[in-house]
C-alpha cells in the first residue's frame, strides 16, 4: 500500500483516512490454507463508525480477510494465520482471547440468510439468551429496537411468533442483521449481504447500512461495485490475496492511484 | 431416414424400462395386499357367528348318529388317496369332497374338529333352536337347551328360557369379573406385601443385624403378617361365596345326538343362537367377538379367548425400547458427526456400526441373554436383591432386558438416521450462530439438534417398525408364551422391569406352531397377525405423525 497516496491533495469535505479514530488495524496478516498463501502480508486500518467496503475479484481474498476480523476463519481446520489484527489496541489473535466474546463484538451477517429454525422474535433473542438473559422485558425491549434499527419491525410486528422461515428473502436478511445488532456489537461484517437478493431488497439492505453506520463499524464484502460506491466511505482493493489500494471511496471511484484499481474499477478485468 | 418403428426405437423410447418398473411396483402391490388380504379375510371372519350346521351321519362302521357344529371349510380330495390310506370310499366314487366341522363339545367327544365324507351324510340343514355356548373350560357348546335350573330347582323351559338364560349368564360373568378383580387387586396386594415382609427379614439375616433389633423386626413382621393373614381369610371368604354364588345356576342341553349335559352358568362366557340371529344381531355379535378379542386374556393355552396382554407387552416394550434408544443413538450420532476427529479410526467406527444393523437378530438375542441377563442381571440381583436369591429378579428374562436388547438392535438405524440429519444441516445455520458469540456446544443442542430432530423421528420410526415385529431375540431375553400378570399394575413400583411379557410376535409363533389345538387356534393366528400389524402401523404412524409435526415447525428453505 502506497501511504503517499493516502495523504494524498485535500479536498473540501474530502473523508481522509488520517482523520480517523482507528477500529481495526491489521498488521503484516498472512493467511495460510494448508501451504497456499491466500492472504500476503496485509496491512490495513478500518476507520470506526465509518463503512469499509472490501472489492475485488472473485477468489481475491476479500472475503477471508473479512472472516479474520470474527476468527471464523479458526473454523477451518487447515487455516493458519500469522500477523495482527488489533482491536481497540488488543490483538484478537491473542490466546488470552475469548473468541465468543470477539464474536459478540464483532458481529457478521452471511451472503445467505441464515436465520435459525425459531420464531422471528427467538431469533433476534438468541444472542441475548446465550449471555443469560431471561427478563422477558429487557428480551420484548430489545427485539423491537433491534427489528426497528433494522428495519424489519413494521413488517413483523404482528407476527412475532412465526417461524422465520416465512420471511422473504430480504426481510430474512434484515432479520438476520437485527439478530446481529441485538447483541451490540462495536463492529458489524457483512459478507456480500445483498447478493442473494432482488433489486428492491437491495435498496433496502444498503438504506439500512447507510444508517446503521452512527452507530457501528462496517465492514462490507461486495463484489457489486456500485453498491460498494453507493454505500462505503472507504474502499479496499484486493486481488490475488494482495490489498492492492485503500482509499476514501470518492477517491477510489475517481481517481485511483494504482493501474490494476482503474483496470477493474473500469471493467477491464475481473 | 430410418425409420421410427421397430425393436430398437422401442428400446430407445425407455418404454421397456418404465415397464419394468411399473411391473416391479405391481408386483410389491400384489405381494403387499395379497399378504393383507389373506390376514384380514381368515383372520377377521373368525368373530362371524356362524350358523350351525346338522346333519345325519352313518358311517360304514357304526351307529348312524346325528351331528353338529359350525362348517369350517370343505375340500374335495381323490378317492384314491383316501382309500390309501385306509378309508373304505365306495368303489363308484372318484373324489370325495369332505367338509372340517367344529363340533365343539369336547368334554363329550374328546375333540372339537372332525372330517365328514359326502357320503356318509345326508345333507346340511341349520336347526332352529340350536346354541352355542361359548365355555370358559373344555371349548363351545353346541346343542339344544332343555332347561334352566336353580340349584335343583326348574327355572325356566321352552320359550321362556332363552331370555332367562342370557339374563342369569350375564349375572354369573358379573360375577365372574369380581371374582377377579379380587385376585387382581387385593390377593396380588397381599401376596406382593407377604413377600416383602419375607425378603426384608432375608435381608436383615444377611446384613447380621443384632438379635435385639432382629427380634424386634420379628415381631413387628409377625403382627403385619397376622393383620395380612386375616385380611386374606376375609377375602377368601368372600371369594368363595361368590364362587358359590357364580355356580348358582346351571342348564341341562342336549348334543345333537341326543346326550343331556348339565354345564353351570359359571363356565359360560356368552350365550347365543347363531341360526336364529338376524344380520344385525350377528354383526353386533362379531363387533363385540372383536372387542372381547383385543381387551381379554387368553384361555385353554391360547387357543380362546383374547390376546390383551400380548398387545400390552408388545407396547410397553416398544416403548421402553424407545426411550432407551434415542438418547444413547442420538448422542452416539452427535459424538461421531460433531465431536470426534475425522479418520481412518472414525471410518472404522462408522461401518462397524452400520454393520451392526445386518447382524441376525437371533446373535442379538444370545448376547442378551449372556451379558445382560446373566451377566448384568446376575449383578444387579447379588448387589441390590441378595435377599430373594436363589430366585433370581433381574438375573432371568424380562420386560427390562427385552427392550435393552431391542435397543442394542435398533441402535444402528438411530445412528445413521441422526447422522444423515445432523450432515444435512446447512453449515450457514451454524455460522450464523457462533457468529452471535455461541459455543459449539450451544450452538448444537440451540440450533443444530433441533433442526435434526426429524431425522432423529425417522430413526425411531424405523427402529420401532423394527423393534415391534422382531420375535427371535425375545424368545431368549424375556417374552413367554403365558405371563400371569401385566408389567404394569397397581403395586409399587407399577412398572414391574423384571417381569416377563407376552408379545404378539411370539404370540404368532406360539399360536401357529406350538398349539395343542391347531384347528381351534387356526383363526387367531391370523387375528393375532393381523392385530401385529395394525399395532405396527398405528406405532409409524403415531411416530410419522409427530415427524411431520416436527418438519414443519423446523419448515427449512435451506435444505
Amino acid at each position: 500500500m502506497n501511504q503517499d497516496k493516502l495523504t494524498a491533495p485535500p479536498v473540501e469535505n474530502e473523508l481522509k483516512l488520517s482523520d480517523e479514530k482507528i477500529k481495526l488495524q491489521v498488521n503484516d496478516l498472512k493467511l495460510y490454507y494448508a501451504d497456499s498463501l491466500a492472504l500476503k502480508s496485509v496491512n490495513m486500518t478500518i476507520p470506526e463508525k465509518r463503512v469499509t467496503a472490501f472489492i475485488g475479484p472473485s477468489g481475491c481474498g476479500k472475503s477471508t480477510l473479512l472472516r479474520c476480523f470474527n476468527r471464523m476463519n479458526d473454523l477451518v481446520d487447515i487455516c493458519r494465520i500469522e500477523g495482527q489484527i488489533l482491536m481497540d489496541g488488543q490483538n484478537i489473535y491473542d490466546p488470552k482471547i475469548d473468541v465468543a466474546e470477539l464474536r459478540r463484538q464483532v458481529g457478521m451477517v452471511f451472503q445467505k440468510p441464515n436465520p435459525f429454525p425459531k420464531s422471528i422474535y427467538e431469533n433476534v433473542a438468541y444472542g441475548l439468551r446465550l449471555q443469560g438473559v431471561k427478563d422477558k422485558r429487557i428480551l420484548d425491549e430489545v427485539v423491537e429496537t433491534s427489528l426497528k434499527g433494522a428495519a424489519l419491525w413494521n413488517e413483523v410486528k404482528d407476527r412475532l411468533h412465526d417461524n422465520a422461515f416465512g420471511l422473504s428473502g430480504g426481510q430474512q436478511q434484515r432479520l438476520v442483521i437485527a439478530r446481529a445488532i441485538a447483541i451490540e456489537p462495536e463492529v458489524l461484517l457483512l459478507d456480500e449481504p445483498a447478493s442473494a437478493l432482488d433489486p428492491i431488497s437491495t435498496l433496502k439492505i444498503e438504506e439500512l447500512i447507510y444508517e446503521l453506520k452512527d452507530k457501528y463499524t462496517i465492514v462490507i464484502v461486495t463484489h457489486n461495485m456500485q453498491q460498494a460506491a453507493r454505500v462505503s466511505d472507504y474502499t479496499a482493493f484486493m486481488y490475488m490475496g494482495d490489498l492492492i489500494e485503500f482509499d476514501a471511496t470518492n477517491k477510489m471511484f475517481t481517481n485511483p492511484s494504482q493501474q490494476q484499481t482503474e483496470d477493474y474499477i473500469t471493467g477491464r478485468f475481473g | 431416414m430410418k425409420s421410427l418403428f421397430g425393436v430398437r426405437a422401442w428400446f430407445r423410447s425407455g418404454t421397456p424400462w418404465i415397464w419394468l418398473n411399473a411391473g416391479a411396483i405391481a408386483l410389491c402391490l400384489v405381494m403387499v395386499i395379497g399378504v393383507l388380504g389373506l390376514i384380514v379375510v381368515r383372520g377377521g371372519s373368525h368373530f362371524w357367528p356362524a350358523d350351525l350346521q346338522q346333519t345325519e351321519w352313518s358311517p360304514e362302521s357304526g351307529q348312524k348318529k346325528v351331528i353338529m357344529g359350525e362348517l369350517v371349510r370343505a375340500e374335495t380330495v381323490s378317492a384314491v388317496m383316501l382309500r390309501e390310506s385306509g378309508a373304505t370310499v365306495p368303489a363308484e366314487l372318484e373324489a370325495v369332497t369332505r367338509y372340517l366341522v367344529k363340533v365343539g363339545n369336547r368334554d363329550l367327544y374328546g375333540r372339537d374338529f372332525s372330517w365328514y365324507m359326502d357320503y356318509e351324510i345326508t345333507g346340511w340343514t341349520a336347526p332352529e333352536g340350536a346354541i352355542a355356548l361359548e365355555r370358559r373350560e373344555r371349548g363351545n357348546f353346541y346343542g339344544f337347551p332343555l332347561k334352566l335350573n336353580e340349584g335343583d330347582t326348574l327355572i325356566a323351559e321352552g320359550d321362556a328360557m332363552w331370555p332367562e338364560l342370557l339374563k342369569r349368564v350375564e349375572r354369573a360373568n358379573g360375577i365372574f369379573q369380581q371374582m377377579k378383580d379380587i385376585e387382581k387387586n387385593d390377593i396380588s396386594r397381599i401376596n406382593n406385601q407377604i413377600e416383602k415382609l419375607r425378603l426384608t427379614e432375608r435381608r436383615l439375616v444377611l446384613d447380621k443385624v443384632s438379635d435385639a433389633e432382629m427380634a424386634e423386626f420379628k415381631a413387628q413382621a409377625e403382627a403385619e403378617n397376622k393383620v395380612l393373614n386375616d385380611e386374606y381369610a376375609v377375602i377368601q371368604q368372600k371369594l368363595d361365596q361368590l364362587r358359590a354364588e357364580s355356580n348358582r345356576d346351571n342348564l341341562v342341553a342336549r348334543s345333537a345326538e341326543g346326550r343331556e349335559v348339565t354345564i353351570s352358568l359359571a363356565n359360560i362366557v356368552k350365550a347365543f343362537a347363531p341360526n336364529d340371529m338376524s344380520v344385525w344381531q350377528k354383526t353386533r355379535h362379531y363387533f363385540s367377538g372383536i372387542g372381547t378379542f383385543l381387551t381379554e386374556e387368553p384361555r385353554e393355552a391360547n387357543t380362546e379367548g383374547g390376546i390383551f396382554p400380548a398387545i400390552f407387552g408388545t407396547v410397553t416394550m416398544v416403548i421402553l425400547m424407545a426411550i432407551i434408544v434415542t438418547p444413547f443413538g442420538v448422542l452416539a450420532a452427535i459424538y461421531l458427526r460433531e465431536y470426534a476427529k475425522q479418520g481412518p479410526l472414525l471410518k472404522i467406527i462408522r461401518i462397524s456400526v452400520y454393520n451392526l444393523a445386518g447382524v441376525p437378530s437371533i446373535v442379538y438375542g444370545v448376547f442378551g441373554l449372556g451379558f445382560f441377563v446373566y451377566i448384568m442381571g446376575g449383578s444387579i440381583d447379588q448387589l441390590f436383591y441378595p435377599e430373594a436369591l436363589p430366585s433370581p429378579t433381574f438375573g432371568t428374562p424380562g420386560l427390562f432386558w427385552a427392550s435393552l436388547t431391542l435397543a442394542l438392535l435398533t441402535l444402528p438405524v438411530v445412528i445413521v438416521s441422526t447422522e444423515e440429519g445432523l450432515s444435512r444441516i446447512p453449515s450457514t445455520i451454524r455460522m450464523g450462530s457462533l457468529a452471535l458469540g455461541a459455543t459449539k456446544s450451544e450452538t448444537l443442542w440451540k440450533v443444530v439438534v433441533p433442526l435434526a430432530t426429524p431425522a432423529m423421528m425417522t430413526g425411531l420410526i424405523l427402529a420401532v417398525a423394527r423393534a415391534a415385529g422382531e420375535v427371535a431375540p425375545l424368545m431368549l431375553v424375556g417374552v413367554v408364551k403365558l405371563a400371569p400378570t401385566l408389567p404394569i399394575d397397581g403395586n409399587f413400583p407399577f412398572i414391574h422391569l423384571d417381569q416377563k411379557i407376552m408379545h404378539l410376535g411370539f404370540h404368532v409363533f406360539d399360536v401357529g406352531f406350538q398349539s395343542p389345538n391347531v384347528e381351534a387356534s387356526r383363526p387367531l393366528l391370523y387375528a393375532t397377525a393381523l392385530v401385529l400389524v395394525l399395532l405396527i402401523v398405528v406405532l409409524n404412524m403415531a411416530a410419522i405423525y409427530m415427524r411431520n409435526r416436527l418438519r414443519e415447525k423446523y419448515r427449512s428453505d435451506t435444505d
